[in-house]
């Protein structure tokens, strides 16, 4: 009976080392890199704090003074206008290339090469190669619409058009990301179900809306979890392209955690607005995890 | 073919041509700027460069420390690859493969890190890594980027498409959890493996806020933060940007041109389902 009983025990042993010896590689940085001063950023938003001086305890107070700042609704309220253009402007325009790429077309591979390319560059780059085809007076787009006679605004120079162009070039950057996971799930869906729509008469549209995109929802899903998450985070192209400017037209929440820690050495709101923005993207995702079942088809 | 079925498919050629086009056209004018000598905020470069020159990259390795800077950038990126795959393709297999209790709390707690703005952790991260003495070197830099979610997230998919009976055999023949994990799981999820390859390098590659942060020496600086850099002594010397962004973008070029068709394969594999 002992022996049994100390041999169930040692295998037992062996298999949770097992499990750590799976585990501990990756868990050890995510909690010492991400977990820990996750952590660590809650007690700091509870403090005022410069960065230099000791942190001084204040409770609330941070959550308190940025909900009563309108900087804050409108950080939160830029952010909300860069994902309500950005996100169609992806989604529509990636499902239309998944949807032509993934026709009997020559040189697929290659289209899509190129329409990858922009996500494999980084942001500074796009940024910059972004703000010199925006350029006011001698960037190529304006100089363009110059010669069909539109005097072309002053992009991100102007604060109606900061955002826009950002907008844009994000879009631009991200289109191929989308495409190939919407091409991912379009090469899912069994040929039978077009088959068979077909033979009942329906037509490209009919098919579009009956078949593709009911079979297509858990990539388009993804998606737009992905997109709200990152969309919400935005930060590199803000800051590359316009920081934030001009007049704050295009601060965006993460600028100005950006902005609160290094510019004003206000690391107590910053975290506090960290955080704010971390329960924000988690109710988000977790609404649409929940309201997934009511039209994410699962096949 | 019908007519109406030729004019779709001449359209559709049109649309998708004109389409590559345009998505193309942005490194086109950065290449056409970056042999434009003198292009400025003042001019608009020409289409086809009257005297074309190289000079603009010359500059860039001669009054900028550009080849180490690559080199560093290449250094970098490659351990962030090889560790995230050895950590990434461990954890996925606990996950897919181990049971455990408490494994979706877990897991969730794994998910939920890829919610986190960096923005949140850089204060905190700042003053641990100033504790370990790791600011302004490598390891500063590495470390955080050990372990990636999104990765786990992608193999454990991969490895979950992996059918279980042939673990089984495995284990019939004596194989333990190593062993299955090394000869049987691996081998089979080698398309998540080279997206993953891909995405690790070039996040690394691409990665501004944190090695900005931490690394302060100009000789330990990465291609990001360089260019970043060319901006501001070169404000209105638009052919040595251009000539900086058409070098950082060619290494990840190659990468993704080698690994191209595992990309998509690895994607549509992860199922997202």
């Amino acid at each position: 009976m002992t022996t049994v009983r100390v041999g169930r025990r040692r295998t037992k042993t062996k298999y949770a080392l097992t499990v750590l010896a799976f585990l501990l590689p990756s868990a050890i940085p995510l909690l010492l890199f991400v977990l820990g001063p996750m952590v660590a950023a809650l007690w700091v938003s509870l403090t005022k704090w410069n960065l230099l001086s000791p942190a001084q305890f204040v409770g609330l107070d941070n959550y308190v003074k940025l909900l009563s700042d309108p900087t804050t609704g409108a950080v939160f309220l830029h952010t909300l206008y860069y994902i309500a253009g950005y996100l169609p402007l992806v989604y529509i325009g990636g499902l239309a290339l998944a949807l032509a790429l993934n026709t009997a077309l020559k040189g697929r591979a290659f289209l899509r090469g190129i329409y990858f390319l922009p996500v494999v560059t980084s942001w500074i780059v796009v940024a910059l190669v972004w703000r010199w085809l925006l350029s006011p007076s001698t960037g190529i787009v304006n100089v363009v619409l110059g010669w069909i006679g539109i005097h072309g605004p002053g992009w991100w120079t102007d604060p109606a058009w900061a955002m826009p162009s950002i907008i844009l070039a994000s879009s631009w950057k991200d289109l191929g990301f989308v495409m190939v996971i919407l091409l991912a799930g379009l090469q899912a869906i069994p040929t039978d179900m077009y088959d068979a729509a077909k033979v009942d008469g329906a037509g490209w549209w009919r098919r579009l809306f009956s078949v593709t995109l009911p079979l297509l929802s858990p990539s388009t899903f993804f998606v737009i979890v992905i997109s709200l998450i990152n969309g919400f985070q935005v930060f590199d192209q803000v800051y590359a392209m316009t920081g934030g400017g001009p007049n704050g037209a295009s601060e965006v929440v993460v600028e100005q955690i950006y902005d609160l820690t290094f510019r004003y050495g206000r690391a107590g709101d910053a975290s506090a607005l960290s955080w704010m923005l971390f329960i924000v993207i988690l109710a988000v995702t977790l609404i649409q995890v929940r309201g997934q079942r009511r039209w994410v088809n699962y096949g | 073919m019908s007519t109406r079925r030729l004019v779709l498919f001449i359209l559709l050629h049109v649309v998708i041509i004109v389409g590559a086009i345009v998505m193309f056209f942005p490194f086109l004018w950065t290449i056409i700027t970056s042999i434009t000598p003198g292009a400025s905020l003042t001019s608009t470069p020409a289409l086809i460069p009257a005297n074309p020159s190289l000079g603009a990259y010359g500059r860039l390795f001669t009054e900028r420390p550009f080849g180490q800077v690559i080199l560093n950038s290449i250094l970098l990126a490659a351990i962030t690859t090889v560790v995230q795959l050895v950590t990434s393709s461990t954890a996925a297999y606990a996950f897919s493969r181990l049971p455990f209790r408490g494994r979706t709390l877990v897991f969730g707690l794994y998910l939920a890190t890829m919610m986190i703005p960096l923005q949140v952790l850089i204060v905190p991260l700042f003053v641990e890594l100033k504790t370990f003495g790791l600011i302004d070197s490598y390891l500063g830099a590495l470390l955080p980027t050990f372990a990636s979610a999104f990765g786990i997230f992608l193999l454990r998919q991969a490895i979950n498409q992996v059918p279980v009976e042939l673990d089984e055999a495995a284990t019939l023949d004596g194989a333990g959890h190593f062993r299955t994990f090394w000869s049987i799981i691996v081998p089979n999820i080698r398309p998540a493996l080279a997206t993953l390859v891909v995405f690790s390098f070039m996040s690394s590659w691409n990665s501004f806020l944190w090695p900005l942060i931490v690394l302060r020496s100009p000789e330990l600086q990465t291609l990001p933060i360089a260019l970043a850099g060319l901006q501001g002594q070169y404000i209105s010397d638009w052919d040595v940007i251009m000539a900086g962004s058409v070098v950082s973008v060619l290494p990840i070029l190659a990468i993704y041109i080698f690994a191209q068709r595992y990309v998509v394969q690895g994607v549509a594999s992860s199922g997202i389902k």
